[in-house]
């Protein structure tokens, strides 16, 4: 059993009314690539808030790099690399300009750890006289992720890095956070794209504050087997709409070009056809399909309500 | 307190300064061009006072009253008029400030030894050119009088009492209004820089990436005071410079304590600056803010009306006004040559707002340590 680079206990934190996180509890071991996944507004940036000592819970604890983050927080900056939704860089500095203030707020000379960022770094190389404001997105990504890794800490916190970030840069950014998983550094990162979920080693998945499941992508994959179909006709929104009635099926949602069907035991593909052509729905096709995070996602959310 | 983080901090903060295509500039020519222009556009002095003459004596007296205010370099006489309600109508028609009226048998009474009296009425719509001038058209006429009186050697010269301004012999407005502009600009430059910096950072979300740092939050309070401390004695260097090359008024006190005084100063409004800014999340709200303050301490601060003539009410309230201290350190340092031993209440006074206020901008700096 490795040790716990992210141990998280019953955390709870709420704005007035609104419970942003309830009962918050997983933990991250040393060294994964770890996904928390969830939609816009489930909380995951109150988390990474906690998390990196900016704001304190309401209920439980947590610690980061062993430190706990309510009594170690001066020590546990020291630890932890942190890169906001926000681009956070001072765009009035250049490129190495903003790299050597981070390093020097850690006490750290650049090239003491340039060799872990030296794959980041490698485009912006070429101008480190540019002001940061100027940068493409992707650019000023991947300086942000420099100046969070300059002081090599011992977990990395991510939030939401590749939103609004074109699709190439974003799988290139995955292969960057794989590679830093090699150097032995935890990364915790968030995203609302599930696709993503799948270059994790291990996921949490986050709804309205709370976490609805934790595994690895294909362990959750698995569960949803056996009772996922795809569908799809001539025409799409009388079938779901049939589908739905079916006292077989659970849910059904449009995916892509496709209908998904959750269905409950027992449920024949040929049966409903059938049944639907009864009901004047010719030419449908109703075949098993590979569960993915996104199906998951809404089964779980589903069950949550 | 790490020395190495604070000197990195404030060498980020120089970097931010020169680059900012706005605030180097503003720097320096704000001050520039105020201590050129205001004095020499705020001017007390009066000058030119129109003054209607009615002259019921006609006698050698008279006209020698009215040439002698005629020769006066602040007054001109708009006409004698033989009537009161003609001199009015000058008044009214904004051509005269002061009505004199000579009574009849004025040289006779003086030479039969009893004593008439001259009417002088000032127009009271602009007060100040009005009273001012009423007292010199006032002053004018008795001096021909004694002169007169003495060449005929009639009577004693009446007893004459003479005013001297001390401070400020020609009661000069300049002398009275380059100290306090050093303070406007003060007040105005190291109170919203600071608040803007910082509300900027915020609002950039910078702000954020540096609150998960190691970095204290005395070393960071103090990178965005310590800049605009310096600003703060550039500005004055530059006012002390331009009032002694530009009007020729040089302090009669110490440089070192006027410097002393708005390093304190300085102290005060960026404290008050960060302390604002810490509680605004939108630069709009901390630019509301600072201006309420500054309002305040422009018109309540004794910087162009003085505090003796404020209700006494309002006098309690300057009290509370740091700008007051400062004002009166400057003037008295400026003018009168006091030495900070002289004016240990106010150093004093304006050190304990300068502790105060730093002390806030540390204490309403949200952050967990």
């Amino acid at each position: 059993m490795t040790a716990c680079a992210i141990d998280i206990r019953g955390i709870t934190k709420r704005y007035g009314q609104l419970t942003a996180l309830d009962r918050v509890t997983f933990s991250v071991p040393e060294g994964t690539l770890f996904g928390l996944i969830g939609p816009d507004g489930a909380g995951k940036t109150s988390l990474y808030r906690i998390l990196t000592t900016l704001l304190a819970p309401d209920e439980g604890t947590a610690t980061v790099a062993g430190r706990d983050v309510a009594k170690d927080f001066r020590q546990l900056r020291s630890e932890i690399g942190y890169m906001p939704e926000r681009f956070s860089l001072y765009p009035d500095l250049t490129v190495s300009e903003n790299l050597h203030f981070f390093a020097s707020l850690f006490g750290v000379e650049v090239k003491d750890n340039f060799a872990l960022i030296a794959p980041i770094f490698g485009q912006l190389k070429k101008f480190p006289d540019r002001r940061a404001g100027a940068l493409s997105g992707g650019m000023k990504q991947k300086l942000a992720l420099s100046c969070a890794l300059i002081h090599r800490p011992r977990v990395l916190l991510l939030d939401e890095p590749t939103t609004g970030v074109d699709a190439i840069s974003r799988s290139e950014f995955w292969d960057i956070l794989a590679g830093l998983k090699e150097k032995g550094i935890t990364i915790l990162v968030s995203t609302s794209y599930m696709d993503e979920a799948e270059r994790c080693e291990r996921i949490a998945l986050i709804n309205r504050g709370r976490i609805l499941d934790v595994n690895t992508p294909e362990k959750l994959k698995e569960r949803m087997e056996g009772n996922l179909y795809s569908a799809s006709s001539e025409t799409m929104y009388p079938l779901l709409e049939a589908l739905r009635s079916l006292p077989d099926v659970k849910d059904c949602y449009t995916f892509g070009a496709t209908l998904h069907v959750v269905t409950r035991e027992g449920f024949s593909p040929e049966a409903a056809i059938c049944k639907l052509r009864e009901k004047g729905l010719e030419n449908v096709r109703i075949e098993p399909a590979e569960g993915n995070i996104e199906d998951l996602f809404i089964k779980l959310a589903t069950n949550d309500e | 307190m790490n020395a190495r983080t604070l000197t990195a901090l404030l060498r980020k903060e120089l970097l931010m300064m020169k680059r900012n295509p706005i605030v180097p500039r503003l720097i320096v020519a704000m001050p520039v061009l105020v201590m050129l222009i205001i004095p020499l556009v705020a001017t007390l002095d009066v000058k030119d006072v129109g003054v209607a003459v009615v002259d019921n004596d006609r006698t050698e007296l008279s006209r020698r009253m009215v040439a002698d205010m005629e020769a006066s370099e602040y007054l001109h006489i708009t006409g004698c008029y033989a009537r009161h309600d003609e001199a009015l109508r000058q008044m009214e028609n904004g051509r005269a400030d002061v009505i004199v009226s000579i009574p009849e048998d004025y040289q006779k009474d003086w030479t039969s030894g009893k004593k008439p009296r001259l009417a002088v009425e000032a127009n009271g719509v602009d007060a100040m050119k009005g009273t001012l001038g009423a007292q010199y058209a006032a002053r004018a006429a008795a001096r021909s009088l004694t002169q007169w009186q003495a060449e005929r050697g009639i009577g004693l010269p009446a007893a004459e009492s003479n005013t001297m301004n001390l401070y400020n012999p020609t009661l000069n407005f300049r002398n009275y209004m380059i100290p306090a502009l050093m303070v406007v600009l003060l007040i105005i430059v190291c109170g919203f820089l600071p608040t803007l910096n910082l509300v900027g950072e915020k609002e950039a979300g910078t702000i954020e990436a540096m609150n998960v740092t190691p970095v204290g939050k005395l070393e960071f309070v103090l990178s965005k005071l310590i800049p605009y401390w310096a600003v703060g004695l550039l500005i004055v260097t530059v006012g002390m410079l331009i009032g002694w090359l530009v009007y020729g008024l040089v302090p009669e006190g110490s440089v070192g304590s006027i410097y002393l005084a708005a390093i304190l100063f300085s102290l005060v409004m960026s404290g008050l600056g960060v302390a604002i800014a810490n509680r605004s999340a939108t630069i709009l709200q901390s630019i509301f803010v600072m201006f309420a303050f500054i309002v305040v301490f422009q018109l309540m601060g004794g910087l162009f009306t003085p505090i003796a003539s404020m209700p006494r009410w309002a006098q309690g309230i300057t009290y509370a006004l740091p700008p007051r201290y400062f004002i009166e350190i400057m003037r008295a340092v400026y003018l009168k040559g006091a030495t900070p031993a002289d004016l240990a209440v106010q150093y004093v006074a304006l050190a304990g707002f300068a502790l105060l206020l730093s002390l806030a901008a540390a204490a309403t700096y949200r952050r967990r340590d």
